[in-house]
């Protein structure tokens, strides 16, 4: 039996590389694709822990959180191709107008 | 043993395409590694006895989420992409931000404590199956937020149509 926290590890380390993604990346793009990736360490972190609690809570909760995934990326995508088609440029760093 | 193994084989390839996928200069390769990294989490779920949501994992994030990706990727130009600078001026804050969450939550591990056992032993799971078991708690006791869930996507579905709508009135006219 695989220890939980072995789970929890890989779960952290796969958020915080979610973190660094979607603070580093510049393509509005990649940034949701960041946000997936964390999205799935906490999924990790609720199967693991529901497997160990031997309660079926958190896998139900990850369904939803694979819905809500969805949702996001799918009104994410359409905000990004929205923001291409009147600024021609999906990178963050250079939608700064309502800078001062 | 065996388990162990594949526990250690599926988290190097996570950690090693999660890397690669926030690093890669081109962003088709990027999303390449992290339909990788689904199928590995997939695995991941097969181990913890979670059949049904390995089986969702694959439809719903690689099959359909990921596609999703591509194609926008595709409206957007990727010509350009390639050739420029890939990071923001300020990456290295990013950086020591996210090594120090990952370093203050792997710290904080030791701390955790298991809360109460519920109803489902792995035993209960294997003799009722997966699919069953989760279906069971989901129209019984999670009924209502199952609901809200259709609903969300409902929402999504109508917000995407909205947002991705392209305004020409004249072509309408002509036709």
């Amino acid at each position: 039996m695989i220890p939980l926290s072995w789970y929890m590890s890989l779960a952290a380390i796969l958020f915080a590389i979610g973190v660094c993604g979607f603070l580093t990346r510049r393509n509005l793009i990649m940034m949701f694709l960041s946000i997936e990736l964390m999205l799935n360490a906490v999924n990790l972190n609720m199967v693991a822990i529901s497997h160990y609690l031997e309660s079926m809570r958190g896998q139900v909760f990850t369904f939803f959180i694979i819905t809500v995934a969805a949702a996001e990326a799918a009104i994410g995508l359409g905000i990004a191709i929205t923001l291409y088609r009147s600024r021609k440029t999906v990178h963050v760093d250079e939608v700064n107008q309502l800078k001062g | 043993m065996f388990t162990y193994l594949f526990f250690l084989y599926c988290a190097v390839m996570i950690v090693g395409t999660g890397l690669l996928a926030i690093t890669m200069r081109n962003p088709v390769h990027a999303v390449l590694m992290v339909l990788i990294l689904f199928f590995h989490m997939a695995g991941l779920y097969l181990i913890l006895g979670a059949e049904f949501l390995a089986a969702v994992q694959i439809i719903v994030y690689a099959g359909a989420i990921l596609v999703l990706y591509l194609f926008v990727l595709f409206l957007v130009s990727l010509r350009d992409e390639v050739k420029m600078d890939r990071f923001v001026t300020s990456a290295w804050l990013g950086r020591i931000i996210s090594v120090g969450l990952a370093v203050s939550l792997i710290a904080m591990l030791p701390t955790f404590v298991l809360g109460q056992k519920g109803h489902w032993p792995m035993a209960a799971v294997i003799k009722a199956t997966h699919t069953k078991a989760l279906g069971m708690e989901m129209y019984t006791t999670y009924i209502l937020p199952f609901e809200i869930a259709g609903l969300i996507l409902l929402i999504a579905v109508i917000g995407g149509l909205v947002l991705a709508k392209h305004d020409t009135p004249t072509t309408i006219e002509k036709s």
